[in-house]
């Protein structure tokens, strides 16, 4: 798991706060803008926002919230209600509006997530070339695994190598049975997932397009 | 004349970075359309007869035109989120000549008069972000961004903004909240992005394959580009091509091709022995075909008359080996899962018709369900503010108009041989 066990606000008897596990710190008002006197924001993580912030005109620093509730998933490894109360801090939002933000979008994660994120296709051209038997089998394997969070997803936009799966961002495919277990051995051991699979190294499927030109 | 200009040598090594696509003659449209006047080249744009290739089809130089004139601030947004299912065009053309992009954005804020512009990308696509980004840094580097562009007095500022995931942001107005830093929630029409679009000011969106065309025609001229392709449909087509083939894959063409041509020619047609059942022309928006509708011509007015649409030139085939219900189950599940629940027809409409799809495939089911069924997709269409419930409705709506027979005989299929499984453990 992504979150710490040690890290998780607990009472004295030990159990953890109800909460711990929501985008939204339930005991704070939520619809304040955090004071930027008590809320600790790291460095780092104010300098990454700000640096969103500027690319978008002056008055419009809201455009910052998704790139800035990616930092923060990036950070924590997911959108943590910590890590909104400082992105709303920097942001001068209230942290309402950031979890609003945050529980809509698919690819940000509003409860403690493996920091491996495995994506499988399951949309109509991947599951039409075997997508949902992957999947199973992708549940099967990853059970067990610590640091693996696997999940059907809707359509990646790369069904030209279906059935395919996003691993970490990382686009491969077509994916057989047998590399499941590959695929999870080199996450556990770090190393690029299926490189000879990879979408990035792929040629055209157009044989037009691949001559060079007149 | 030539049918592959985007697509034009597209593995060639480096040409996503600034020195090839130069060496290609990048950025020699711009240089052309900076000396143009704006009108001037408004009118190239509308007499190209391009119609927008992200799905609705609109003409792209018009849309350019209904932008007021004056000193307001103006922005030009360009609608990477591909996100219909079975479309991943511009997911190539981003990786691979991201150049081509860039100039075309340059060229269309340079014509519309807009000095911000940004290029939303669906989250999912992270290399694609990463080789914009710095395909965008070369172009500020080397004068095509930022002030004064090539001594032009025009000044154009471009940044990515990645998505999170959400079908509805593919939406322009949906895009442009998310834009914003809010929900991916469509807005009410009019006004239209083209009056008030980002944050209230008048905004030209465009798709990635729309703009990356802009430079050929200005290279071309409108006259020469207009020949290319059939009436009302000028122009070469990426074409995703996915499902039951034997090579799926992104194909450029020119418009008016025969659709047997695209899915037997050019993506080896189906596996050995097996026959198309259906094929969706246009994403899993479009009402479906049949093998009936394969040598129709693949434009824009040949895919209006047969009651579908050509949307965002993305072809899934499915053949006879799979059921026409399960394609439908999952065409509702997507659309349920990704209605954002601000209309009611939508949201209750795409819900409801996955639970009596469910029903459907499970044989609890009846015939009228199917009526019901129908019924429902046609109270969605045109009652939402956006078109994702219709876009739901009008390919569940033509699997039970064309494949009533099959509905019904699967219900009849699975409710005997639960009978039979009573009966069996009643009699043993």
């Amino acid at each position: 798991m992504a979150i710490d066990p040690t890290d998780v606000p607990r009472f004295a008897h030990g159990s953890r706060i109800p909460g711990w596990d929501e985008s939204a710190d339930l005991e704070k008002s939520p619809l304040e803008v955090p004071d930027p006197a008590t809320t600790h924001v790291p460095d780092d993580l104010r300098a990454e926002i700000e640096a969103h912030v500027a690319k978008y005109p002056p008055d419009h620093s809201r455009s910052a919230t998704i790139p800035a509730l990616w930092a923060i998933q990036r950070r924590y490894g997911w959108c943590t209600p910590e890590g909104i109360e400082q992105a709303a801090c920097v942001l001068r939002l209230t942290p309402a509006e950031l979890s609003a933000v945050a529980t809509f979008y698919d690819m940000l994660d509003t409860s403690p997530t493996e920091r491996n994120r495995v994506y499988v296709c399951t949309n109509i051209s991947c599951s039409l070339r075997g997508a949902d038997e992957l999947l199973e089998t992708f549940r099967e394997h990853a059970e067990g695994e610590p640091d693996v969070h696997v999940r059907g997803f809707e359509c990646l936009g790369a069904c030209d190598i279906a059935p395919m799966a996003s691993v970490n961002g990382t686009y491969v495919g077509p994916l057989d049975a047998d590399d499941v277990p590959t695929l999870l051995r080199q996450l556990r051991d770090g190393e690029e997932p299926l490189p000879e699979k990879q979408l990035a190294r792929r040629p055209s499927a157009d044989p037009k397009a691949r001559e060079p030109q007149s | 004349m030539t049918d592959h200009l985007l697509f034009s040598n597209i593995d060639e090594p480096g040409l996503r970075t600034i020195d090839v696509y130069e060496r290609r003659g990048g950025y020699g449209s711009l240089r052309k359309a900076l000396a143009t006047p704006r009108e001037e080249l408004i009118e190239t744009l509308k007499g190209s007869g391009l119609r927008g290739r992200g799905g609705a089809g609109f003409p792209m130089g018009l849309k350019a035109s209904f932008l007021p004139k004056g000193d307001m601030q103006k922005y030009v947004v360009v609608n990477a989120d591909e996100s219909e299912p079975g479309t991943f065009k511009d997911r190539e053309l981003m990786q691979k000549n991201p150049h081509q992009l860039i100039e075309g954005i340059v060229i269309a804020a340079y014509a519309v008069d807009a000095t911000i512009s940004f290029i939303y990308i669906r989250g999912e696509y992270v290399h694609q972000a990463d080789v914009l980004e710095a395909a965008i840094a070369e172009a500020y580097e080397r004068g095509y961004l930022g002030e004064n562009v090539l001594g032009s007095g025009f000044t154009l500022s471009l940044a990515v903004h990645r998505g999170a995931g959400a079908y509805i942001c593919g939406e322009e107005t949906g895009l442009l909240d998310s834009l914003e830093g809010k929900r991916g929630n469509p807005r009410l029409k009019p006004p239209f992005p083209a009056n008030q679009g980002l944050f209230q000011g008048p905004t030209l969106i465009n798709n990635v394959e729309t703009l990356s065309t802009l430079p050929h025609i200005v290279e071309l001229g409108s006259e020469r580009y207009a020949e290319i392709g059939v009436q009302n449909s000028a122009g070469t087509k990426l074409i995703s091509v996915s499902g039951q083939v034997r090579n799926p894959g992104n194909f450029e063409i020119e418009l008016g091709m025969s659709s047997r041509e695209i899915i037997f020619g050019l993506a080896g047609g189906t596996f050995e022995g097996r026959e198309i059942k259906l094929w969706f022309p246009g994403g899993s928006s479009s009402p479906v075909l049949t093998k009936d509708d394969l040598d129709l011509p693949y434009d824009f007015d040949t895919m209006a008359k047969a009651g579908t649409m050509l949307g965002s030139g993305a072809i899934i085939v499915v053949d006879d080996s799979t059921s026409v219900v399960d394609v439908a189950l999952k065409v509702a599940t997507f659309y349920a899962h990704e209605s954002c629940g601000k209309c009611t027809p939508c949201r209750e409409g795409t819900s409801w018709t996955r639970k009596m799809l469910t029903r459907v495939k499970d044989g609890s089911a009846t015939p009228m369900d199917l009526d019901i069924m129908a019924s429902v997709q046609e109270r969605i269409i045109g009652n939402c503010l956006c078109v994702l419930g219709d876009a739901m409705a009008m390919p569940i709506g033509s699997m039970i108009a064309k494949f009533r027979g099959e509905f019904e005989d699967h219900i009849e299929r699975v409710r005997a041989e639960q009978e039979r499984a009573i009966l069996a453990g009643v009699s043993g």
